[in-house]
């Protein structure tokens, strides 16, 4: 049976419903993975223009834009939007559009509960942006939430409590629906380790999700149990225990973190060995270095908890948990590098994207190795130090392997060539700003410069504005790749089935763009 | 500052002549290594003042070297590739896509890289938790937005804020220029003074929300939680002045409350105990007698800007939604008793702290008579310390 014509005949007596109604309504796995990627690039935009405050009003020393406490607010509202509205639902969009077309299935196993896991999104967002305009304003305890000081938040904690919940609700219901495909509509033939590597890391990111997820939900019950009714869970007053969240918190945060790389390390793992025109080096070593790392992540959080003064033999625990993630992450990177060597590369914007990736994510891996080491955290912790690191690893890894994806498959998705020269130009101008914007921000942790500050000591001057400028060019290239974007789904070079020379998958075997259902026969597996 | 950066770079990327590339690695590696080089470009951790410092500035150093030795590797062979091994060079790409030794090699040489950092980093930690045999006991207590610090052996108490030059200038609008005020938020109007050459040990806890106590010359941070109490200690090889900041967001003004530990010699700080003793002596004694309404207003006044202008405002306004404006309100114009229990008890859910364990009856006299005297509140109330005094029983 041919795999590429497997479609409906012509007059499609369910096609797409017309208008807005088509949006709503969808249970299409192609249609929710345009509706996330979209919200996505919109919160993107959101949370980037939060950022643009931060770094205007960190440009000189001084207070010259915004008082303290609204400072405090984009800080964490940048956070919870870039997270859980940018990233997150980014990578849900790429596994709704991917997995069912790499994997030869019709659809998601579950497409009415993917609709509502979708649809979830903007209502929990109304409401958490919603809080920035209230008395008293918008959440402004960081991301994490810390109580006592969370507590003292103003009529906007119920707001982000219930929006949180929202969100955590809309990825278990995503993840339910991703592993339940993976394991059940694969064509036959797929064996688990004949899967593309994009949907092992979701497979795997899945199961993290749902572990987690409910973690966090419990935590921020808590604290709403604690401000509203009477509980004493994070107060010592009644026998509880600030650190206690922490605890909970991270036990959440760090898989978390997790769920933020892995679908990255899916993404670059499908776009090198096309570029390079070579098969992935360690395919399997490739696998169950993911699943080392799912695993190791459940026993690190308290690398986040350092200075809480926890037990020395917890902290050292902790320690060596910690180190050892870096081995077998290391492990890929290298097998990344031994998939480019003695290939055949070109370099369009997707490899780009995928080589910045692997130089500037394993930048951040470095600081998160130094990071690691707990004594020395005693004077990186709560500096600008981590927030060099983290930023490496989220916009330089998970931002760039989203734009990478997006690039490579959009041909796909529209059937248009998008602008290689415009998609080079973002791509030359967001490496290198990214570079301007973040790299300094490591000398001014190690200088001393704490994190969170709306202001600083007139000696931290230099690295901030340098820092500022990258922000502002970084910000303002991100208009350009909307734009890039826009243009390519309205038109462009018709793109081939199979887009790239090297591509190799069933997604590439699908006409571009692919019918409303594709693979409603299943297609042979070599 | 701004020259010496763009002399350092005037030449760009592609015409970098050798004898600049050489000055350019010489300035990188002395700005990375020397402590007191260009304070605005400042690159690298400091040494410190302790042995701890030292040691944890050593394992920064370490960790960093081996992250750089392994990057030159990566990267080199990654950039090789690229370079190498393009379709456009006519590269034809081989066929090879796995390798056990290869596996095997690149995890067990990492692993053994990790155990030998791990060795000295576990030293280092075992050493930081050893509190025995200190000669001295500094409890810090963190409130929202200062440090109160009490010396448990000499019996010496105060609080620690921003210094009040830096906490006007550092408001929006102010008119100041900041680069002219000598380290702009790093100053104090009490700093924490200790002997050198003593264990002292640091007790860190605090009174609403968890605060962080960084000093980085020391070495450490510890968080002051609630609560809580946690204890980290410090041995400071030489007298100077030790500049840190608060290191967990902890509200608005997280960023405006400084540490400031000036470290003397053994005879200059017993004089400086002295000093401490004989002021708090004089304090609790000028609380018996009775104050004019004039000496009230401009000690209130002093009292109100550095621990209630923060939130309330120094117009008395308060922020809508946050902080209740005390100009008309009903609690300061109402009842006297009212008003001190709010101030002396502060209002449990809020950030109104209870300022009976913060502030001397005279201040908390002081500061009621100034707020119900202010802002257009004209009750003609006087409040003397000697009820505050009574009030605390």
């Amino acid at each position: 049976m041919s795999t590429a014509t497997a479609t409906h005949d012509a007059h499609e007596d369910h096609g797409p419903a017309k208008g807005l109604m088509r949006w709503i309504t969808t249970t299409n796995h192609k249609d929710i993975g345009t509706l996330y990627l979209i919200f996505a690039l919109i919160m993107f935009m959101i949370g980037g223009a939060m950022a643009m405050v931060i770094r205007a009003e960190l440009f000189q020393p001084g207070m010259q834009l915004v008082d303290p406490a609204f400072f405090n607010q984009m800080t964490t509202v940048h956070a919870l939007v870039m997270i859980f509205g940018g990233v997150m639902p980014a990578f849900t969009g790429l596994a709704n559009w991917l997995i069912p077309m790499m994997i030869g299935a019709p659809d998601m196993a579950l497409p009415r509960m993917n609709n509502w896991s979708f649809w979830i999104l903007p209502f929990a967002f109304t409401l958490l942006l919603s809080t920035l305009f209230m008395d008293g304003g918008g959440p402004a305890a960081g991301w994490t939430m810390y109580p006592p000081l969370v507590l003292q938040t103003g009529d906007a904690f119920p707001f982000m409590i219930l929006s949180i919940h929202m969100m955590g609700i809309s990825s278990i219901m995503g993840s339910i629906n991703v592993i339940v495909t993976i394991m059940n509509m694969r064509a036959p033939g797929m064996t688990l380790m004949k899967m593309p590597l994009f949907v092992w890391t979701w497979l795997i990111t899945a199961y993290l999700l749902i572990a987690t997820m409910p973690v966090l939900a419990g935590a921020v019950t808590m604290l709403l149990t604690d401000k509203f009714f009477g509980t004493s869970f994070f107060s010592a007053a009644g026998g509880g225990d600030p650190v206690l969240y922490q605890h909970v918190f991270w036990f959440f945060g760090h898989p978390e973190v997790y769920i933020l790389i892995l679908p990255a390390f899916g993404i670059i793992s499908q776009i090198i060995p096309t570029f390079a025109r070579k098969p992935l080096f360690g395919y399997s070593s490739m696998v169950y270095a993911t699943a080392s790392i799912a695993f190791l992540s459940f026993i690190v959080w308290a690398h986040h908890m350092f200075t809480v003064g926890m037990p020395t033999a917890g902290e050292l625990f902790f320690m060596y948990a910690t180190m050892m993630i870096a081995v077998p992450t290391g492990v890929k990177v290298f097998n990344w590098v031994s998939t480019m060597w003695k290939g055949s590369m070109t370099f369009e914007t997707p490899m780009l994207f995928a080589i910045a990736f692997v130089f500037l994510f394993t930048i951040g891996g470095f600081s998160g190795l130094m990071l690691a080491i707990a004594p020395a955290d005693f004077q990186y912790h709560d500096t600008y130090f981590v927030v060099a690191h983290f930023h490496y690893v989220l916009v330089s890894g998970a931002v760039f392997s989203i734009m990478a994806a997006v690039y490579y498959w959009l041909p796909k998705w529209t059937g248009h060539m998008y602008d290689e020269k415009l998609g080079k130009l973002h791509f030359w101008l967001s490496a290198i700003s990214m570079n301007v914007l973040f790299f300094p921000q490591h000398f001014l942790g190690l200088a001393g410069m704490p994190r969170r500050i709306p202001d600083y000591s007139v000696q931290f001057t230099g690295f901030n504005q340098i820092s500022s400028i990258g922000g502002f060019v970084f910000g303002l290239s991100q208009v350009l790749f909307c734009y890039i974007v826009y243009k390519t789904i309205k038109g462009g070079q018709p793109a081939s089935e199979k887009v790239w020379e090297g591509a190799q998958g069933l997604e590439w075997t699908l006409p571009s763009p692919p019918p409303y259902h594709s693979f409603v026969e299943a297609p042979a597996i070599k | 500052m701004r020259v010496r950066w763009k002399k350092q770079n005037q030449r760009g990327f592609g015409v970098l002549k050798r004898s600049t590339a050489v000055k350019g690695v010489t300035t990188l590696a002395s700005l990375l290594l020397a402590e007191s080089a260009s304070a605005e470009y400042r690159l690298n951790m400091t040494q410190g003042v302790t042995p701890i410092s030292h040691d944890v500035y050593d394992l920064h150093m370490t960790i960093l070297w081996v992250c750089v030795a392994i990057g030159i590797v990566v990267f080199g062979a990654m950039f090789y590739a690229v370079y190498k091994h393009r379709k456009s060079k006519g590269a034809v790409a081989a066929n090879f896509h796995e390798s056990t030794f290869a596996e095997f090699a690149w995890t067990i040489v990492p692993i053994l890289i990790l155990v030998s950092m791990a060795i000295p980093a576990t030293k280092t930690l075992l050493a930081m938790d050893d509190l025995s045999d200190s000669d001295m006991t500094i409890k810090v207590t963190g409130i929202q937005w200062k440090w109160k610090y009490d010396y448990l052996d000499d019996g010496i108490s105060f609080i620690s804020s921003l210094a009040p030059e830096h906490n006007q200038a550092r408001q929006r609008d102010s008119g100041i220029d900041v680069t002219k005020i000598e380290n702009y938020l790093l100053e104090v109007d009490h700093p924490v003074v200790v002997p050198v050459g003593k264990k002292i040990r640091f007790l860190t806890t605090a009174n609403d929300v968890i605060h962080s106590w960084w000093v980085p010359a020391l070495g450490w941070k510890k968080d002051a939680i609630p609560g809580f109490i946690n204890e980290m200690w410090a041995r400071i090889d030489k007298p100077g002045v030790y500049r840190g900041q608060c290191a967990e967001l902890c509200g608005k003004d997280h960023g405006f409350m400084p540490i400031v530990v000036v470290a003397k010699n053994e005879s200059d700080y017993r004089d400086w105990v002295a000093m401490k003793k004989q002021e708090q002596a004089d304090a609790l004694a000028s609380a018996d007698r009775a104050w004019s309404k004039d000496e009230l207003m401009k000690k209130g006044a002093q009292v109100y800007a550095t621990s209630c202008a923060a939130c309330h405002q120094a117009n008395g306004q308060g922020l809508p939604g946050a902080f209740p404006a005390l100009a008309g309100s009903a609690l300061v114009k109402g009842p006297v008793e009212g008003h001190i229990d709010r101030v002396m008890n502060g209002k449990q859910g809020t950030a109104m702290a209870a300022f009976a364990g913060l502030l001397s009856d005279v201040e908390i006299a002081a500061v009621i008579t100034y707020e119900r005297n202010s802002f257009g509140n004209d009750t003609g109330d006087v409040v003397q310390p000697a009820t505050i005094k009574a009030a605390r029983k």
